[in-house]
């Protein structure tokens, strides 16, 4: 089965080669058949794998690479349980995204480079969670970073995309730095990247290694950039420039995930070092809260949608700090498959509604668009955390795992889930129920094409059954999940020593508190947009202090820019004007007036006087030769 | 050889001396074309006599040798000098070098 394992990511970059190269002479059906084919290929091996790993971690080497002095590296895989959960999310939403894009992108001019694109990213998303080293996965980072900047800026032709897409891959190269650096220490530290010899090297160190800390600081900027965290999230909801499928699959379910799986694979680094496990909690649950509370008032669909991605990544990192790998990354998972939901359903909305975003400009559209409301329906139930949805076992798991370790994490978790709840029944309630408030003789609102249902449908299903394989004991489960992942997850835990301290009744209990408090918040969304039959005030109306606060982003764009942009810019002023036009430009010109200058002189020495040029020559030799006897 | 040597080394490293100062003030001196080529003639033959001088003084014959060299190039420069001489009289109908001043700086 390894064998061919190792070819899971060369289908899609076949795909990209071949539907790149013929580009505009492939007809359109034929580059999306062979897209979703590639895809559906990978898929499958996947699945295959999956099914065969049962906790064994083999090692596919596929040719050599670098090979310098001491230093070596090799295109090496890496099939664990944890890579393989991985694959199967990739290969299994990126399928089906594919499918929801053949219907969404047919009348675009550029479709055919678009699934290009898309299977270059899938290729890249695949390289990073295979690499069995640091370096490779860093191939794979850089990769997916490169087809997210392409396709944000998928439309360039606008202006503002093309600003989004700069943006993201400038907050992505801030980050990258860091892991770079990060690697760089841990082949200082350890004299190679790759995981086999790293982490059972790193096991003999003390924890709170200082080495160990700071690598494991700079491998977290990395995830901060890629995964969208305060400080660096700036760049995620500008990035739904793109188009509404590349927003599912890169900016919910895959690619902004790889924060997450590189710290999730880089565990026993992270247990040995307690204060970067802080930080990566700290930053997780203050994203989350100030990510949800942006939300609450944003009137662009897809604008809530990608706050949401922002505050649920918080809640992965989180888990991640708080020490409950297993429960990030099976919330990784059920984010997957309800975050792309929700997203194709703002898509099939948009689609539906000619290019519309703003929810003011939605309502009533549960009798247009059935299909695309159930699913989104379901999505919104998954996402809000109600059992028994997908959501509700993966955020809970965490906020489990967050009230043993630290109870202020706990209350704020608590306070996002309880945002997230009121801002997507917010979103659902004003889109779906009440009365249609666009211009009904414009757009004629329509259910999307079985192409694109038929996703939302899978994807429905999955977000609602996807989280039985993580039922925690404490309400009857076995949680598989975890159980599945212990062989990877093993030595991390062992280090951390954790307090398994609370008892399912108090897990139950705590439960029992997020799911009422869930619910209550939904009810205050139902009576103010359903009862009240509230609408969101239009641009430029005067909002109460902290509405505009959050409507307003807490104006973080505007401070990056006042405290970074422009006094870069000034700075620039100052190397061009002064610098380099001044002093640079200035020793240059000095040179060739100081040549003309002195060529002005040496002028008259030619006066053209045969006798003088003799008397000169006799002078000379004369000199050389007074000067050599003497 | 033993003629040659009744007269002092000295007097002829003064002849060749008071020779090539002679030619130097030639060139420097005189304007016409011809009359410098003949100093630098003089001041070559001043350094001939010398080898010569010094050839016999020293029983080496290679200083002999030498000057059968310098009188070969001296005369193919004199060739090359006087065909430049006769073609800048044809164009300036003169051998004086002071017309030759079109190249100031």
């Amino acid at each position: 089965m390894n064998q061919y394992a190792a070819l899971i990511p060369f289908f899609p970059l076949a795909g990209f080669v071949i539907i790149g190269l013929m580009n505009t002479k492939l007809p359109k059906n034929v580059a999306a058949i062979l897209a979703c084919g590639m895809l559906l290929i990978s898929f499958c091996l996947s699945l295959g794998v999956f099914m065969n790993i049962s906790g064994q971690s083999n090692e596919v080497q596929l040719a050599p690479w670098i090979s310098v002095g001491s230093f070596s590296a090799s295109f090496t895989f890496l099939l664990d349980p944890l890579s393989s959960i991985f694959l199967m999310i990739i290969t299994g939403v990126g399928f089906l995204i594919h499918v929801y894009s053949v219907g969404y992108m047919h009348d675009d001019e550029k479709h055919n480079i678009f699934f290009a694109y898309l299977n270059l990213f899938v290729f890249f998303m695949l390289i990073l969670v295979l690499a069995s080293s640091y370096l490779l996965m860093f191939v794979g980072w850089e990769g997916v970073g490169l087809c997210s900047y392409l396709l944000i800026g998928f439309w360039f032709k606008n202006k503002s995309y093309n600003d989004a897409a700069k943006k993201a891959f400038v907050m992505n190269r801030i980050g990258d730095l860091g892991f770079l650096l990060g690697i760089i220490l841990l082949f200082i530290t350890f004299g190679s990247s790759d995981y086999h010899i790293i982490f059972p090297k790193a096991q003999g160190f003390m924890s709170g290694d200082g080495m160990i800390t700071a690598i494991t600081l700079l491998l977290f900027v990395g995830a901060i950039g890629k995964s969208a965290q305060i400080p660096l999230y700036t760049w995620l909801p500008d990035a739904m420039a793109g188009p509404t499928p590349v927003s599912a699959l890169i900016h919910a379910a895959t690619m902004v995930t790889a924060g997450i799986y590189m710290v999730a694979r880089s565990g026993i680094l992270y247990a040995l070092a307690p204060v970067s496990m802080f930080v990566v909690a700290l930053i997780g649950v203050v994203t989350a809260v100030f990510a949800a509370s942006i939300a609450l008032t944003q009137n662009d669909i897809k604008k809530v949608l990608a706050y949401s991605t922002v505050s649920q990544l918080g809640y992965m990192f989180l888990g991640l700090g708080v020490g409950a790998f297993s429960a990030s990354v099976f919330h990784v998972m059920t984010h997957a498959f309800f975050k792309a939901l929700l997203f194709l359903g703002a898509g099939s909305v948009i689609h539906g509604l000619a290019g519309e975003q703003d929810i003011r400009n939605m309502g009533g559209l549960r009798k247009k668009l059935p299909i695309t409301f159930l699913t989104f329906l379901v999505a919104t139930f998954a996402i809000a955390g109600i059992p028994p949805f997908s959501g509700f076992f993966s955020k809970d798991e965490i906020l489990a795992h967050a009230f043993t370790s630290n109870k202020l994490f706990w209350v704020l978790g608590v306070i996002g889930s309880m945002m997230t709840a009121f801002y997507m029944f917010r979103l659902l309630f004003l889109t779906f129920y009440g009365t249609y408030r666009g211009n009904e003789h414009k757009v004629h609102a329509h259910e999307s094409p079985k192409v694109m249902t038929i996703p939302l449908i899978i994807l429905a299903i999955l977000s609602t059954i996807g989280g039985f394989v993580g039922v925690p004991e404490s309400l009857g489960g076995s949680s598989q999940i975890s159980h599945f992942l212990d062989p990877v997850f093993k030595p991390a835990q062992d280090k951390m020593m954790l307090l398994e301290g609370s008892s399912s009744v108090s897990e139950v209990a705590l439960m029992g508190i997020t799911v009422a408090v869930v619910l209550a918040s939904i009810l205050l969304a139902w009576y103010l947009y359903i009862s009240r039959k509230r609408v969101p005030a239009a641009e430029g109306a005067r909002l109460p202090a902290l509405q505009n606060l959050s409507y307003h982003k807490y104006y973080i764009d505007e401070i990056y820019t006042a405290l970074i942009t422009k006094p870069l810019d000034k700075l620039s002023e100052f190397f061009k004007n002064i610098v380099d036009n001044k002093l640079i430009d200035g020793i240059v010109n000095l040179s060739g007036k100081a040549t003309e200058a002195v060529s002005d002189l040496m002028r008259f020495v030619q006066t053209g006087n045969v006798d003088f040029y003799l008397l000169a020559m006799v002078i000379g030799i004369a000199c050389i030769l007074f000067f050599k006897l003497m | 050889m033993t003629d040659l040597k009744a007269i002092p080394l000295d007097w002829y490293i003064l002849l060749s001396s008071i020779l090539f100062c002679i030619g130097i003030m030639g060139v420097l001196f005189r304007r016409n074309a011809i009359i410098i080529f003949m100093s630098i003639e003089l001041m070559l033959n001043a350094v001939n006599l010398l080898l010569v001088a010094f050839s016999a003084y020293h029983n080496d014959a290679a200083g002999q040798v030498f000057v059968f060299f310098t009188m070969a190039v001296a005369a193919a420069e004199i060739a090359v000098g006087l065909a430049i001489l006769i073609v800048v009289y044809r164009n300036t109908k003169s051998t004086d070098i002071d017309v030759l001043n079109r190249l100031k700086g």
